[in-house]
């Protein structure tokens, strides 16, 4: 056998760790050689990033009913990467969600991920090659973190967002790109006595005009993150915008921890 | 994939001598000061210096001082002081910076050269070439001091360099020779005009050629070696001692050349900057970029002090050529050709625009260039955003991962 095989062998048989530490929740996969997720686990970040990502990594395990010896190389990312002292390498948030989203589909694609506190706009080519990326400004208008502000003042638990702006028959419109005028907004709207989920259905209106703004969206569009996940709507008032595909893989939360499990794989048949 | 963060800069041997030099500089502007003499002339950094020399005065450049706020990372704690006054934080954050600690009697100055206040101006001296905030921050001290204030008005966004513009601007440094020979107690001399001008030709072809040092593979000086080594064609341009430092420079430039010495080991890519330094995060962005074994390699901050058009037998008329010259006045196509340039003959690999929240004259990246130059280059560019002096318009962990997201994607685009 030669060292090549060996070596495809134990990447095929091995197992892969892909943790995502964001400002918000901390995400892992767990794959096996094929790229087929075995597990995966959220969980709240907190103030400690080495021990979100311990517990996180440790609920992963047991979901993917997995014993820490079969796995062979675990790679971090996100805005804790590099608190995690178990991971092999660490990349940006923004080459795993490429990654990731290359797992489930072919280039051209342009990414769309809404985190916590900052969305990015990634375009890969063809050959499924970065072209380019944007990130949100220091403001998080139109993040996870706008989202979580306004359900606040509206005084709505956040699981409610994505059932009230489907529910709603027509939509409020807010001007301003910035969240603290945004929320001075939303009290003149309630005290014009505007139904709350047209407000809510407006407030994901202005998430995604802070996406538009960012960047044009070309060829298919594959959104990820914590917000689409939990508020799925964004994508069909998304297509009010587009006449392009737009995809949302299965799990689109974990996308960024699978692209770093991916590169895991990688960076184990790179090194053995 | 990164690697670890901690990542030491190689020093150059001729910063010893440089410190040196801007010592004397700042202390013989405190002993002008304390003897009343010669007098002292603030000027914007490219200002008539040529001219203010010509007439005996020192000459101080608020610029520097307000960089040195910034590098020093104490410009934050004064900029609100002159946001309070009324100068607002969207404003050129030098100035804020500056009058802001002006306002509560603090200097840089002090703790690096042990000088207690400013070097109070007898007459202030701009040129709008930068910009116009620059007037209205001298305008400040003349205020303040009650001392004359006199400028230059450059056209600006133009695409060529035409005649009138020169003959207007020569003209208008002419105009100012009588208040200038009333402040300062002497008598215009025409020759000494043209031997300052012949040192500042002679210390921009020095800096010319240590900026192209750069174009070397691998290169030996980083752009964030420049922006400290450029102090003296700032604020020594017209003065011997710039000529002296930069053949001591270039010696030891070329020296690293012929020895393959990098100034980031294993440079693996080669970056372009457009746009202002964040003076307060040099360090930490060094040893980011060192880090990941990417070498800034040029920049049109650095190479906006190279004056090709002095010339000693046309004083003004090249004074005003060269200042008008100058990347930061013209239109955004002959910034497009001037930028192909730089990034064609220093093998660069991808472009980083900083767009400085306070200072849009410097900022490059807001009216479509960046895609231009990609498509045009086919090259991969990124924006950050941030600012010359005020860190709160800074995001450290976003430009972080920016900036490594980045070299991430020159690692993969060099491996297909």
């Amino acid at each position: 056998m030669t060292a090549s095989c060996e070596k495809q062998i134990a990447c095929e048989e091995g197992l892969f760790g892909g943790i995502d530490v964001g400002s918000c929740t901390t995400k892992a996969v767990i794959i096996d050689g094929t790229g087929a997720m075995l597990g995966a686990s959220v969980g709240f970040t907190g103030t400690d990033f080495q021990k979100a990502a311990d517990e996180i990594w440790d609920r992963c395990l047991r979901e993917a009913k997995v014993r820490k010896p079969y796995i062979k190389a675990i790679v971090s990312t996100g805005y804790g990467r590099n608190s995690v002292s178990f991971a092999a390498a660490h990349f940006t948030e923004i080459s795993c969600h490429g990654r990731g989203c290359l797992h489930f589909f072919d280039g051209p694609i342009t990414v769309i991920d809404i985190g916590g506190q900052d969305n990015k706009i990634i375009k890969l080519d063809d050959r499924g090659q970065r072209i380019s990326f944007k990130m949100n400004r220091k403001c998080a208008a139109g993040t996870g973190a706008f989202l979580e502000e306004m359900a606040l003042r509206l005084r709505l638990p956040l699981g409610d967002l994505n059932r009230l702006a489907q529910d709603a028959d027509g939509e409020v419109s807010l001007g301003s790109y910035c969240t603290v005028f945004s929320a001075t907004e939303v009290l003149e709207k309630i005290k014009a006595g505007h139904p709350v989920n047209r407000i809510v259905k407006g407030l994901f209106r202005s998430v995604l005009k802070r996406i538009l703004e960012m960047d044009t969206l070309t060829d298919t569009i594959v959104i990820t993150g914590g917000v689409i996940q939990h508020n799925p709507f964004l994508s069909e008032m998304l297509r009010d915008h587009t006449d392009n595909p737009i995809c949302v893989p299965e799990h689109p939360q974990v996308i960024g921890a699978l692209g770093a499990a991916l590169y895991a794989s990688t960076v184990l048949c790179e090194d053995t | 994939m990164a690697s670890g963060r901690d990542a030491n800069r190689k020093t150059i041997n001729a910063t010893t001598e440089m410190k040196k030099l801007m010592a004397s500089h700042f202390t013989e502007l405190a002993e002008a000061k304390r003897k009343g003499q010669p007098k002292v002339a603030w000027c914007t950094s490219v200002g008539p210096a040529e001219l203010l020399h010509a007439m005996g005065f020192l000459v101080y450049y608020p610029e520097n001082h307000g960089a040195l706020l910034g590098a020093t990372r104490m410009a934050t704690e004064y900029i609100p002081i002159a946001n309070a006054v009324g100068y607002s934080p969207e404003i050129c954050s030098y100035l804020t910076a500056d009058v802001g600690a002006y306002l509560k009697g603090f200097t840089p100055l002090t703790k690096a050269y042990g000088i207690t206040g400013l070097p109070r101006a007898d007459i202030l001296v701009y040129n709008t070439n930068q910009c116009r905030d620059v007037q209205d921050w001298f305008a400040f001290y003349a205020r303040e001091w009650k001392v004359p204030l006199i400028g230059i008005h450059t056209h600006r966004n133009i695409k060529e360099v035409k005649d009138y513009h020169i003959s207007d601007l020569a003209e208008q440094m002419r105009a100012m020779i009588p208040v200038l020979e009333q402040v300062s107690g002497n008598r215009f001399d025409m020759d000494r005009l043209r031997q300052t001008v012949a040192l500042s030709l002679e210390c921009t072809k020095l800096w010319r050629q240590v900026l192209e040092c750069g174009a070397a593979k691998p290169a030996p000086i980083t752009f964030f070696d420049a922006t400290v080594h450029m102090a003296p064609a700032v604020v020594l341009r017209g003065l011997p001692q710039a000529i002296d430092y930069y053949k001591l420079l270039l010696r030891e430039l070329e020296d690293r050349i012929k020895n393959g010495v990098a100034a980031v080991e294993g440079e693996r890519h080669r970056l372009y900057w457009d746009g202002m330094p964040i003076w307060g995060k040099l360090r930490e962005l060094s040893q980011q970029f060192i880090s990941l074994k990417a070498n800034i390699v040029a920049s049109t901050y650095c190479s906006s002090w190279i004056f090709d058009a002095f010339d000693p037998l046309q004083p003004f008329e090249s004074m005003a050529r060269a200042y008008t010259e100058l990347f930061i006045v013209r239109d955004e196509s002959y910034k497009e050709t001037y930028m192909d340039e730089w990034i064609k003959s220093f093998s660069i690999d991808g472009i980083i625009f900083h767009d400085a929240r306070t200072c849009p004259n410097n900022s490059n990246s807001r009216y479509g260039m960046p895609q231009r130059i990609s498509e045009r280059l086919r090259l991969p560019v990124l924006v950050i955003n941030g600012d010359l002096n005020d860190l709160r318009c800074y995001s450290e962990e976003q430009t972080r991962t920016n900036i490594e997201a980045f070299i991430e994607q020159l690692n993969e685009k060099r491996s297909y």
